[in-house]
């Protein structure tokens, strides 16, 4: 970590501000349903952005894309917002293999063409006790998933991030043994609460957070939602995950938000939102336990951390 | 003379430099620079001084030597009362924060967090040291005077260990302190010492 997390106050165009402000009055507007038709004409996606943080005001577009943990890019949490603009993001090549009948390399914008691409507002938590609400927009991971066919023997799928060296300067710095890697449970990837978000806030996804694609599960602590898509691999096995390689008995494979399960170097029980002074209770998967418990009925969830 | 009217100048530079990062922080607040998580930032900022601070207060005797010059010993006592500073108002922003205040969740923390129970007995050791570190104090205790204050050896490994142990993945930044800390320990050594001394 730098010493003097200063940020670097980024030019903003009015055009680039408006569309927070129109989606946060479109939101208060909704909000009073009985006002919701009226507001078809607008067409935005913003206005039709789903709730799934119990009305929980989204934080700021500023808040989202300058606090962010991307190690390609560096360790410190205001390095990727400085120096992600050098990611190339178009092209985009996504290679899908493993125990599936459709894999191959595939264009990203071929692959958008198979999904209808939806908002949602969503909570992140993170490992480190913090968390946001987030406006994603994105698609639901199951849809695209059935697409590649994927074979009965096909228990977990394996995510991997880009790995650039010339564009990510967070490589050399660190001993983490790249690719970044990440995996779900096949039923987990299947759930409709799984996203490939594609953008945030109406807008394309910014570098920093994950551009063009990255993966976002609610329920389990943000370093499992990996972030720029190079590989979707569909395995037999449980695959290898970056933070559990490299300190299993810190970070597990599940990674399910928990209370009730600290992390063994500080407390899990309770988190500081961003933009507040003091914290909250962190809630029982995320606050989506009544969606995703029965995914781990009968599993004791010390040990399956 | 005594060690309060030797080299002013340099002490009051010391004081000047020693509150800068007080000065940088009331800016940042100010101008709304603390970043999207303002006590993590303040933390990580107070803690920083704390340890530099404590580190460069350890530099001093072996300095003093190095130059046989007696003012790196006169700024010392500053030093160390500027790291306890920053060490108190970073255990203090935990405390409100954090912890609001609740003496359970500290308990709790203290028991079962190993690096907040290490940073905290680094500070209950810095306590009796800035307490103790009037001329009047030094007086009383006579020869204790300066054992009590080996105790700066323990807090500042304990602080280093408190950075080290804190840090999400091997954090070059807190593996270098307790570098630093490790060369000045060694510099201690008699064997370092010049034959005429």
């Amino acid at each position: 970590m730098r010493s003097h997390p200063v940020p670097i106050r980024m030019k903003l165009k009015e055009s680039d501000i408006t569309p927070e402000v129109l989606f946060r009055q479109r939101r208060r507007i909704l909000q009073m349903a009985a006002l919701a038709p009226c507001l078809a004409w607008h067409g935005s996606a913003a206005a039709k952005a789903a709730d799934f943080a119990n009305g929980e005001e989204p934080n700021s577009y500023e808040d989202i894309t300058r606090y962010n943990n991307f190690y390609e890019f560096g360790t410190d949490k205001s390095d990727p917002a400085k120096h992600a603009h050098r990611l190339t993001t178009a092209p985009w090549t996504v290679t899908v293999d493993g125990q599936c009948d459709a894999g191959g390399q595939f264009d990203l914008d071929q692959l958008l063409k198979r999904v209808t691409l939806e908002e949602r507002i969503y909570r992140l938590r993170c490992v480190e006790a913090w968390s946001m609400v987030v406006p994603w927009q994105g698609f639901e991971l199951g849809s695209l998933l059935k697409t590649f066919q994927p074979r009965s023997s096909a228990k977990y799928v394996a995510f991997e991030t880009a790995v650039r060296p010339a564009e990510m300067p967070g490589l050399k710095y660190s001993s983490i043994d790249w690719p970044y890697r990440e995996g779900l449970r096949m039923d987990e990837a299947m759930h409709s609460l799984t996203l490939l978000a594609t953008g945030l806030y109406g807008k394309p996804m910014p570098k920093q957070n994950g551009a063009p694609l990255r993966l976002v599960v609610p329920w389990k602590y943000g370093f499992k939602s990996i972030k720029s898509i190079v590989r979707i691999h569909f395995s037999e096995t449980r695959p290898a995950t970056t933070w559990n390689m490299l300190q299993p008995r810190e970070y597990g494979f599940y990674a399910n938000v928990n209370p009730q399960v600290d992390h063994p170097r500080w407390s899990q029980a309770r988190e500081r939102r961003i933009g507040e002074w003091f914290k909250r209770d962190t809630l029982m998967f995320n606050g989506y336990a009544e969606q995703v418990a029965g995914l781990y009925r009968g599993m004791d969830l010390r040990k399956e951390y | 003379m005594t060690a309060s009217t030797r080299s002013p100048r340099l002490r009051l530079a010391v004081f000047i430099l020693c509150a800068l990062p007080v000065a940088a922080a009331v800016y940042w607040a100010a101008s709304g620079q603390l970043g999207a998580n303002p006590v993590e930032t303040l933390l990580h900022h107070t803690g920083l001084w704390a340890l530099r601070l404590l580190l460069l207060t350890l530099a001093m005797t072996p300095l003093q030597r190095r130059l046989a010059r007696p003012w790196p010993v006169h700024i010392r006592r500053q030093l160390g009362l500027w790291c306890f500073f920053y060490a108190l108002v970073h255990f203090s922003l935990f405390a409100v924060f954090d912890l609001e205040l609740r003496l359970d969740l500290l308990g709790e923390e203290l028991l079962e967090r190993p690096y907040i129970t290490v940073g905290f007995s680094a500070l209950c050791l810095l306590l009796p040291l800035a307490l103790t570190s009037t001329r009047g104090w030094q007086r009383r205790l006579g020869r204790g005077w300066k054992k009590l204050h080996r105790l700066v050896y323990p807090a500042a490994a304990l602080a280093c260990l408190h950075f080290l142990w804190k840090t999400k993945v091997d954090e070059p930044e807190a593996a270098a302190y307790a570098m630093i800390l490790a060369l000045l320990l060694i510099l201690r050594l008699p064997v370092w010492r010049r034959p005429d001394h």
